[in-house]
């Protein structure tokens, strides 16, 4: 099967720093893939390079290429809309507009005018009830979307970006500023969600990568050291420096 | 003994402190309780209501007065708006990291300082004199402009740039374009503070004299149109002292613009603890 | 964007403006003449600026020397002496006495202080009763910018300093002062110009005659004053001299802005603006 995304020879410099070196990745479709590592090697840039939020930051360079379904995405004719709408993002710090839950939720497709074709509310329910939140907050919609938990907030985050039908979900720590309970059902609905969508999670959890993912990526100061299946990567990492890393030697 | 010292020291320099703030504080409340105590019983429907006669004996009310300004600071705000908001988003978030732009900046922190007289220069050469718009409330409009741009402007700026990175990169993860993201995330949630720098613009406005001194030409008479000449009530409250023995009703036109001034700055402090609750969650 | 190039026009328009109204000025009376010509009677073609240059300046410099002191005190005492309540009931009354006109400024000084200093000699209209007017003018800028640049010092310093055993006093002058000193000196700052661009307020209590001040009760005639007074009919070269005094005033300004852009790193927008 041919990979969802695929990097080759990824570099990304920000002004005079190396941040990413040489990055040959390929994620497979309808699957999860972590990306794990200490902070600051990577890991989060490396995904914001897969829908080109790296653009918004000043003096950030990319070289080589991300494919998208074998499509370069770095591409200048590639349409910047069009590849933000395929590869929907979660932050780390859940980032609802002060705007009311539906309001939310239906940003996206407004946004992109798909508004008019069937029905609104419908769409809506359809993407909270996605993201195991329709039942918590059904009788709420016209309430602010801060009003709600950490947690809750997050899971409209994540409806926010079903709304939009994405083709891969990217998660930067997603869970890194909630409690365990919170936790538990974001891992919960991503096993769900990954029967549709393809997701990529950045952790610094590793317990995290191990109970929610398929494939493991382990990263170090801007260089991709050892990607394999999450079980083999746990239990039998090939490289010195990804074991002194999940026996917790360093980072 | 440092001990002891240092303690004594702490008491001389609080007592000192609670003194001085303590005079501070009496003095400047005592400016503000004189002008109303003195001017407000003045103040009455007939005050409000009939126009000044004009003259030395300044007789009559304050109407025109009121209507002037009315016309100039809806006039004023109307032409203010669109440039104001337009140059800080466009400095906040198009704005390329060169020359011009740091050109531009320059010019507004420069211009934020210059006096307002020096505007006043700049409007009766160029609106009054040169354009031929004459002694005008539209003269005294478009200097009035000139001279709050640079506040708008930077008011605004600074409301934009207080909506969190994070909510721009929501916006364009969404696959928002630049334009949607800015006119549905970022204005939206910078709204009250843009309103606010708009209210600041008003006040400003309402207590304006030295540009508008020299062109808006002074007349008593009620305005009739754009063109027509006119006094604001901070003007009125000059010319009652300088040219009429009528200091009751300069006072009493003073007392209103206080009123006015706490009016507004009563709605700022609301507003802004709004655009507080906004950006950090209704409960 | 049409917008900002808009503004950025309207801005630049006004700068070369006065410059090319102005400058002429300069050529055309000589540039010493203008700048420390003592004389200034537009009827016999003098056109010399010096004495109310020194009259701006001796009516800053006398605002701020009251002004300082005590509007420092002031905000010491709301950010780290008073107690809650009575900095809830001050605070409020400082923010609205910066936004309350300076006419009505003017008008208190005219009725009030004019009259005061009439008892002690002159008659009232003097450089003493400006510095008063500026003074309670521009007080209320300098104490709510120091006062927001002392709270603004992290609460660690403090609880340091404390923590060693300092005393509150000891804390709030070598610790919290230092610590805040560029807020407090943009303050300063703003209050010069605030002080200098002057105009209404100065005209109604200084009496604008055109001479040196020789003593406090002295009547004299600011830069910003002088324009107020006589541009309205002034025409020719009378007119030019006017706009020279305005390039005077932006000089100020300019020097002003630059200092505080170097020294305090901070541009005044970003702490004006409260």
């Amino acid at each position: 099967m041919d990979p969802k995304i695929e990097t080759q020879k990824l570099n990304l410099y920000y002004k005079n720093n190396h941040a990413l070196k040489n990055i040959d990745f390929k994620i497979r479709e309808k699957q999860i893939t972590a990306i794990i590592g200490p902070s600051g090697c990577g890991k989060s840039s490396l995904l914001r390079t897969f829908d080109r939020m790296t653009d918004l930051t000043a003096g950030a360079r990319v070289e080589g290429q991300t494919l998208l379904d074998g499509k370069n995405i770095f591409d200048p004719l590639v349409d910047i809309v069009e590849l933000r709408k395929r590869v929907g993002m979660v932050f780390q710090q859940p980032n609802p507009f002060p705007k009311s839950i539906a309001e939310n939720v239906a940003f996206g497709p407004k946004m992109l005018g798909l508004t008019h074709q069937g029905n609104i509310d419908e769409l809506i329910e359809k993407s909270l009830r996605a993201a195991a939140l329709w039942d918590e907050v059904k009788d709420d919609l016209d309430k602010s979307g801060l009003a709600l938990s950490g947690g809750q907030q997050q899971r409209l985050c994540i409806a926010r970006v079903l709304a939009v039908e994405p083709e891969v979900i990217l998660m930067d720590e997603p869970c890194s500023a909630l409690d365990p309970i919170s936790t538990l059902k974001i891992e919960e609905l991503m096993q769900d969600l990954k029967q549709k969508y393809t997701i990529v999670i950045v952790t610094h959890n590793m317990q995290q990568a191990a109970r929610v993912s398929e494939w493991s990526a382990f990263m170090l100061l801007g260089e991709m050291i050892e990607y394999s299946a999450t079980h083999e990567l746990f239990s039998r990492p090939k490289d010195k420096r990804t074991e002194d890393y999940i026996t917790g030697r360093f980072g | 003994m440092a001990q002891v010292t240092a303690r004594s020291k702490q008491k001389i320099a609080t007592a000192v402190i609670w003194a001085s703030g303590v005079v501070t504080a009496l003095i400047l409340l005592t400016i503000v309780l004189y002008i109303l105590a003195k001017g407000l019983p003045y103040v009455n429907w007939q005050f409000l209501t009939t126009a000044p006669e004009g003259g030395l004996s300044g007789e009559g009310g304050i109407s025109s007065a009121i209507i002037a300004t009315v016309y100039l600071i809806a006039f004023t705000i109307a032409l203010l708006i669109i440039p104001g908001i337009g140059t800080a988003i466009y400095l906040t978030e198009y704005a390329p990291d060169n020359w011009f732009t740091s050109a531009i900046r320059y010019a507004i922190n420069t211009l934020a300082g210059v006096p307002s007289i020096v505007f006043g220069l700049f409007g009766f050469a160029l609106f009054v004199t040169a354009l031929h718009f004459n002694f005008s409330i539209l003269s005294g409009a478009l200097t009035l402009v000139c001279l709050l741009l640079p506040t708008l402007i930077s008011t605004t700026e600074e409301s934009i740039r207080a909506v969190p990175q994070y909510q721009r990169e929501a916006g364009f993860s969404l696959g928002a374009t630049k334009w949607q993201t800015i006119s549905h995330v970022i204005l939206p949630a910078a709204l009250p503070g843009i309103i606010t720098g708009i209210i600041l613009c008003i006040g400003r406005a309402i207590g304006e004299t030295a540009c508008l001194y020299v062109t808006m030409g002074g007349g008593s008479a009620v305005p009739t149109s754009l063109l027509s000449g006119g006094r604001t009530l901070a003007l009125h409250v000059y010319y009652l002292a300088t040219d009429t023995r009528a200091s009751e009703k300069a006072m009493a036109t003073a007392a209103i613009l206080v009123i006015l001034i706490i009016i507004i700055n009563t709605l700022t402090n609301w507003l802004s603890q709004r655009f507080h609750t906004r950006m950090v969650g209704r409960t | 964007m049409v917008c900002a190039s808009l503004s950025f026009i309207i801005l630049l328009a006004i700068i070369i403006f006065i410059l090319r109204e102005g400058l002429p000025a300069f050529s055309k009376i000589g540039i010493f003449q203008l700048l420390f010509g003592t004389e200034w009677s537009p009827t016999n073609n003098q056109y010399g600026l010096l004495p109310m240059i020194v009259g701006s300046l001796v009516v800053t410099c006398g605002s701020l020397l009251l002004a300082v002191p005590m509007g420092i005190a002031c905000a010491i005492l709301l950010a780290e002496v008073a107690p809650v309540r009575v900095r809830q009931m001050l605070r409020p009354a400082v923010e609205l006495l910066v936004g309350i006109p300076s006419v009505v400024f003017g008008l208190v000084g005219m009725l009030v202080i004019v009259p005061t200093i009439r008892q002690i000699g002159g008659t009232g209209y003097s450089v003493l009763a400006a510095c008063v007017v500026l003074m309670a003018m521009i007080l209320p800028t300098i104490i709510s910018i120091s006062d927001d640049s002392i709270r603004a010092v992290p609460r660690k310093y403090k609880e340091g300093s404390l923590a060693m055993g300092a005393t509150h006093w000891q804390t709030i002058w070598h610790v919290l002062i230092p610590a805040a000193r560029s807020g407090i000196g943009a303050a300063v700052v703003l209050g010069i110009g605030r002080a200098i661009g002057e105009t209404m307020a100065m005209i109604m209590v200084i009496g604008n005659a055109v001479i040196f001040p020789d003593s406090l009760l002295s009547p004299a005639r600011t830069l910003t004053g002088n324009i107020a007074v006589e541009i309205q009919y002034a025409s020719g070269t009378h007119a030019s001299a006017l706009f020279a005094t305005a390039v005077v005033l932006l000089a100020f300004i300019i020097i002003l802005n630059t200092i505080t852009m170097n020294i305090f790193k901070r541009g005044i927008s970003g702490t004006g603006n409260r």
